[in-house]
């Protein structure tokens, strides 16, 4: 016994009213309203969405007969407890920081770039190149020379979706998504091929990079240079988005693209600019692991870096500090979700733990639109 | 607007209050958290107290896996390796499944090493992880499977499984009716090589018509990639498949087609009775024990073990129910032959697949030229990219 009717309201909301008839005689009204105008990016959301997905992986940890409480701490401690553990988190960071600024970026005009883990796999191939043709160039020219390389080419990765984009209306959600598929099997191509490692017994992989090649390391961590190109590509994006006139441009085509194209602003032209960023800063992410990490391209090199900077950039809200603190997290979540094996618990505790933290992030950002008023 | 705006006020501060309310009381957990690890803390005290109570001190010992023990054969195997050793030496062995052979390895034997006397890491390729780990933790052994660099604390350990691939080549040509056996091998890498080498020399001993199909996966473990391998060779026309990998995936696609079928690593009769043919296995149990016994002794020292058919290291899986009689006992005789040396798989005459000999006759092949086999014996069809 309700009844149901769409209102829209003065203040620009749409409002459905439904009127229960409660089994006492008094009567009670409730109105759910959808605000519209509100694009759910509440601050507290990630908080929120973070704290739900904890409880109720706990309540599958429970499930699985242990204590949730000694787990999570095993996680945390494994991730940031420890120097080591620590050091470890940050080498996960980086990657994670820059694919997720790369997405962002994106993001922020709407452009839906799900390509990083392409866009980073052409950058490590680009750098990789470097050290397979060059082998020689001396050790102050070679790096400039592998970051100049991944950026260009993870950048004309994201070109590649961001060309029919704009010039046909292709739907960049597929292109991009398409090409991650594309530039893993030429990776594969080369590992397995032409840049095979001669005296690698056939393995996927190609030769070690030399000392000039690789990032420099802190102390005998694995920590390398890497997290300072994510630094300052955040201070960067930060500066550019606050206080120059293309900030403010991308920032009004993200609240308004109708207005912004009042405005003259050429949105197309943006698209291609910021695709060419995003995959840039993705492919740049590739240099820093194959050249600061793994010190080779081989086979399986990202476990999926692309991927989880999209939920490490919505969880940031596509903030430049939120940024840096998710990608920590999820760093965390990756180190700490191996760590917790030691107690019997499959690591794929960590991996629900992300898609869990997404989920609530997603359901959030459409339920904080809601509103359930009581009508006196 | 301004009512709404006040509801909008009231309902922020409402969930700004149960999400402090929400962080207090994970901040109670922390607490507990805090007394949980508290409380553990003593017992692991009172049993390392019992452990150095014994006259030597039990090591503590951790695994890495690539797989999950539950992926019927090659992680399998390890485990109910380290259950056997865990038992006869009473130690509680920690493991760590699902790890990549990437960056991530060697960040998990790290943490491994940093509480852990010795260390098996059980897959190829760990090797390079495995050797940085060992060089900065000098006083913790490492035992990797398969490969080929070892260090004062880093010892390796594998099997001539080649032995029990060739013996299942035998009952393979001997089931196969329309003479094409297809293989699904991992990685074009040594180990895999010459154990299709074996096998298709198994093959031809009985059936020098049969041909040996080869497609590769480039996974160790993926149920998913194995089976579609396997089907492509069901579809070229294979009625008998063996799988160089770690799932039974390729037994159970050959049994919906009416194939016969082996996997490796383990006896994986249970996933298809009526389907299956047999394949080599593992039984790493002993060694793990042998080698745990003496690092407590302090007698152990680095080396590159090689097990094989006569102690029992490596095996052949008993024969599938459905194969004949008469070639279960051919299999059991060359088994004897194999174990007293009167048969040795390698020697020659042996010839590639392009025709020219690599073995001539009345040579053998020494177990350093089997370890970096990269090409295939005539009567293998198939690539291995160079």
């Amino acid at each position: 016994m309700s009844e149901q009717k769409p209102v829209l309201n003065k203040a620009g909301t749409i409002s459905i009213e439904a009127t229960q008839q409660a089994s006492r005689p008094k009567r009670r009204s409730y109105r759910i309203e959808i605000d519209s105008t509100k694009n759910g990016s509440s601050w507290w959301i990630p908080f929120v969405s973070v704290l739900l997905a904890l409880i109720v992986c706990g309540i599958f940890i429970a499930a699985n007969g242990m204590n949730p409480f000694p787990v999570y701490k095993k996680m945390f401690t494994g991730a940031f407890g420890t120097s080591y553990g620590l050091t470890e988190t940050l080498v996960k960071t980086i990657p994670l920081l820059l694919c997720g600024l790369g997405v962002a970026i994106a993001y922020r005009i709407s452009v839906w770039n799900i390509g990083a883990e392409g866009q980073f796999a052409a950058g490590a191939m680009a750098a990789t190149a470097v050290t397979i043709y060059f082998p020689t160039m001396p050790g102050l020219l070679i790096i400039p020379t592998m970051i100049v390389f991944s950026i260009v080419a993870g950048g004309i990765w994201g070109l590649l979706t961001a060309i029919p984009r704009t010039y046909f209306q292709v739907n960049e959600l597929v292109t991009s998504l398409m090409l991650n598929y594309v530039a893993l099997l030429a990776m594969d191509y080369f590992v397995f091929g032409p840049w095979k490692d001669p005296k690698g017994m056939n393995f996927p992989g190609t030769p070690m990079f030399t000392e000039a090649q690789s990032l420099p390391v802190l102390g005998d961590t694995r920590l390398h240079l890497g997290l300072l190109f994510g630094i300052i590509a955040i201070v960067l994006y930060g500066f550019f988005i606050k206080y120059t006139r293309w900030g403010y441009e991308l920032r009004l085509i993200g609240a308004n693209p109708e207005a912004a194209k009042n405005a003259g602003i050429r949105i197309s032209r943006h698209i291609l600019l910021v695709m060419l960023i995003s995959g840039g800063l993705a492919g740049l992410a590739g240099m820093a692991e194959v050249s600061g990490v793994t010190h080779r391209l081989m086979y399986g090199i990202s476990p999926g870096y692309g991927y989880t900077a999209i939920i490490v950039a919505w969880l940031a809200k596509l903030h430049p500090i939120g940024l840096v603190v998710s990608a920590f997290l999820f760093g965390g979540l990756i180190v700490g979700g191996y760590s917790v094996q030691t107690i019997g618990l499959p690591s794929s505790i960590s991996e629900m733990l992300q898609g869990a933290i997404l989920f609530f992030l997603i359901a959030g950002g459409t339920l904080s639109k809601f509103r359930l008023r009581r009508i006196r | 607007m301004k009512p709404y705006k006040k509801a909008m006020f009231t309902g922020a501060a409402l969930l700004l209050s149960l999400v402090l309310v929400l962080s207090g009381c994970s901040g109670n957990n922390a607490n507990k958290n805090a007394n949980g690890g508290a409380t553990t803390k003593p017992t692991e005290a009172a049993t390392e107290g019992t452990a150095t109570d014994e006259p030597a001190k039990l090591p503590r010992v951790a695994f890495v896996y690539i797989g999950p023990p539950g992926d019927g054969g090659w992680t399998f195997e390890h485990d109910k390796g380290r259950l056997y050793m865990e038992e006869k030496l009473g130690i509680k062995a920690d493991t760590v499944e699902n790890v990549p052979e990437s960056a991530d390895a060697e960040r998990i034997i790290t943490e491994l090493a940093q509480n852990h006397d010795v260390i098996f890491t059980t897959s190829f390729g760990y090797m390079d992880y495995t050797l940085n780990v060992a060089k900065k933790f000098p006083d913790v052994k490492f035992l990797h499977t398969a490969g080929y660099k070892t260090n004062d604390n880093m010892g390796t350990f594998f099997g001539k499984n080649y032995d029990a691939s060739y013996l299942s080549g035998i009952a393979a040509g001997k089931v196969t009716k329309k003479n094409v056996i297809g293989y699904v091998g991992a990685f074009p890498i040594p180990e895999v090589i010459y154990n299709i080498n074996a096998f298709a020399l198994g093959v031809q001993s009985v059936n020098p018509d049969a041909k040996v199909s080869v497609v590769w996966t480039n996974t160790w473990y993926d149920p998913t990639t194995e089976r579609q391998a396997a089907v492509s060779l069901l579809d070229k026309g294979a009625d008998v498949l063996l799988a160089y990998q770690d799932s039974p995936a390729t037994l159970q696609a050959a049994a919906e087609r009416g194939a016969m079928a082996g996997g490796n690593d383990s006896d994986m009769t249970r996933f298809a009775p009526e389907a299956y043919l047999t394949n080599p296995i593992w039984n790493w149990g002993p060694y793990y024990t042998k080698t745990v016994q003496d690092i407590i002794d302090g007698t152990w020292k680095s080396e590159q073990y090689s097990g094989s058919l006569a102690d029992g290291m490596v095996d052949i899986a008993p024969i599938g129910p459905s194969v004949p009689e008469d070639v279960k006992t051919l299999v059991t005789d060359t088994k004897a032959k194999l174990i007293n040396g009167e048969l040795n798989v390698f020697t020659g005459p042996i010839t590639d697949a392009s025709g020219a000999v690599k073995v001539e006759e009345g040579k053998t092949l020494t177990l350093d030229d089997i370890l970096v086999m990269d090409w295939f014996v005539k009567g293998v069809e198939g690539t291995i990219p160079k």
